[in-house]
């Protein structure tokens, strides 16, 4: 898997409060909770953001409600890859669920700017920033994460019988 | 090398003699939890799959308590899909308007959760029925559905961070209290990817409610699960809830945790979160003259009948002050059922609050209670993110039923002991 964008970044604690405020929570149409992400924390990213822009953050990624909406309005905006110090863990595993590829590496995101060109090629663990020449290793997916993300998502995995 | 509570619980559930720390492994599920904004989404992912059945139509569970009574037309749309869904697939404890109350307190209350169960919910505060010494957690609409399709869900066994309580909390503290000086110790992200394990002889001091209401904030600290020890009490209350036996799971002596926390129950102050994280924590006695709009009583976390009682101590025969407005949510029809017979609606009503039906409402900015620009509000809830009750630029103080009753009494921020 590779992902080439312009980073957006945030600090630490982002909630999933602020990447999709709960009054929006009455729907379940994807372009639509895609319109309003992150309204609550960056009015302006939804019309900033481009197809394939990385996301960048500090700790604690996606923290509070399950709500799936949030990594789905992510997705739906159009970002590629979120790059955190650390996700909450329903945040992470539901990423995971939808197919949103998401990364911890604490390197990356002390390296990387707001707007700075990144490229991450997960397949070999690297992240390169295009901005500064900056190039940071990561980590790969557990091999039964690795599956799901494969199969496209836990839906998938159920379907061809990876999980049973 | 021995497990801890909750590895014993997954290991049991999984059919391993034990796990570790780190593994991945796939958990049998004896309950599967949903709600009116999460379901949705899980029952577009069960469509997809090609399941014609759930796996087990009374394992299974939605509650409609989010945004019902149904707040808008599209809310309405969304509990009209979830009703049409469970009733094609005869789910037996699918609970609407009338029924429901808010699914952490009701699912206790009708006996769906003993202890030594798995339970997944499409909902973070699901956590909550650790209290009777369950694993439980909190998941995605995708996990939800794929639970309801297979009855199973994936997991990385976690390690523990180990909390030994002891003594007695004081008059007017209580859970509430113990839960936020714990995240105000260790952090919003202070027990990330870990449970939370509450022992210790302080944990027979504390009431059901109080334990449920601890295990139910486990989350903002980050925590996969909160687990208390089983002791009389958590084997009483299942008894007077539930016809399932429960499986009591002890931790093994040479069970390792990553940290260790003495906590000592009688040091414990009336405790407050200001705005914007759970961890901000301050003394309600040491918050000055910070003057609030309103407060809510109510929610999964501070919603149940000692909370309404609690509030009712402090509130009885006083007014709540000018310019504050004062919401009472009991969490579930039998909670309210309860408080009216016992002479507590009226007591709220005679101070000038209003009582609701059960609802999550307001906790989550969804409706009946929400807060404009510049508005500061003591909530006995569980969040208090930007925007969380409603504008961006309103402000939630987290609290104890106590600490909220007090406040709206004196119209700030106030130390119950202050008007008793």
């Amino acid at each position: 898997m590779k992902f080439t964008g312009n980073a957006i970044k945030y600090g630490d604690n982002v909630d999933t409060d602020v990447i999709i405020p709960a009054r929006y929570l009455n729907t379940i149409d994807k372009k639509e909770l895609a319109s309003h992400c992150m309204e609550d924390l960056d009015k302006t990213f939804i019309t900033r953001v481009k197809d394939g822009d990385i996301m960048v953050a500090g700790n604690n990624f996606g923290c509070g409600s399950s709500r799936e909406h949030a990594p789905i309005a992510i997705k739906e905006s159009g970002i590629s890859l979120v790059i955190a110090n650390s996700f909450a863990r329903i945040f992470y595993r539901n990423s995971i669920n939808i197919g949103l590829a998401i990364l911890e590496c604490p390197e990356a995101v002390a390296g990387i700017n707001e707007g700075d060109k990144v490229e991450a090629d997960l397949d070999n663990g690297v992240i390169y920033n295009r901005t500064t020449g900056a190039e940071f290793k990561t980590k790969p997916f557990p091999e039964f994460v690795q599956k799901i993300i494969t199969a496209g998502g836990l839906v998938e995995s159920i379907k061809k019988g990876i999980i049973k | 090398m021995g497990m801890t509570m909750t590895q014993k619980v997954l290991a049991a559930h999984c059919g391993a003699e034990k796990v570790e720390a780190g593994e991945l492994i796939l958990v049998n599920l004896d309950l599967v939890l949903g709600n009116d904004i999460t379901s949705p989404v899980a029952i577009a992912e069960y469509n997809k799959l090609g399941i014609d059945k759930v796996f087990d139509s009374k394992k299974v569970t939605m509650v409609m308590d989010h945004f019902a009574p149904n707040k808008d037309i599209k809310a309405a749309e969304q509990c009209k899909m979830c009703r049409s869904f469970c009733g094609q697939q005869n789910i037996e404890h699918f609970y609407d308007v009338g029924q429901m109350g808010i699914e952490h307190a009701l699912l206790p209350e009708k006996g769906l959760v003993v202890s030594g169960d798995v339970v997944i919910g499409a909902d973070s505060h699901t956590c909550t029925y650790g209290a009777l010494g369950a694993f439980s957690t909190g998941v995605g609409s995708t996990d939800m559905a794929c639970g309801m399709a297979t009855g199973k869900a994936w997991f990385k066994v976690p390690s523990a961070i180990k909390f030994v309580l002891k003594g007695k909390l004081n008059k007017y503290v209580s859970g509430k209290d113990v839960i936020l000086h714990i995240i105000g110790k260790i952090g919003v992200d202070g027990a990330l990817y870990r449970s939370m394990e509450f022992t210790g002889e302080g944990v027979r001091s504390l009431s059901m409610a109080d334990r449920l209401c601890m295990a139910n904030m486990a989350i903002e600290a980050g925590a996969k699960n909160g687990i208390f020890e089983v002791d009389d009490e958590t084997l009483k209350y299942v008894a007077e809830h539930s016809t399932r036996k429960p499986v009591v799971f002890k931790a093994d002596e040479d069970a390792v945790y990553d940290e260790e926390y003495v906590i000592d129950l009688s040091e414990i102050k009336s405790t407050v979160s200001y705005p914007h994280l759970p961890e901000n924590t301050h003394l309600a006695e040491e918050s000055g003259n910070i003057k609030i709009d309103q407060v809510v009583i109510g929610s999964c976390t501070n919603g149940r009948l000692e909370d309404l009682i609690a509030a009712a101590e402090i509130m009885k025969g006083k007014k709540v002050a000018n310019n504050v407005r004062c919401i009472v949510i009991p969490a579930t029809q039998k909670v309210y059922l309860d408080a009216m017979e016992m002479g507590l609606l009226k007591i709220f009503v005679e101070a000038g609050a209003a009582v609701s039906t059960p609802t999550c409402g307001p906790c989550l900015g969804g409706h009946m209670g929400i807060l404009a620009a510049g508005e500061k509000a003591v909530a006995t809830t569980n969040r208090n993110f930007v925007g969380r009750m409603g504008h961006v630029d309103s402000e939630i103080y987290l609290a104890s039923p106590e600490v909220a009753a007090a406040s709206a009494v004196t119209g700030r921020i106030t130390d119950p002991k202050e008007v008793m």
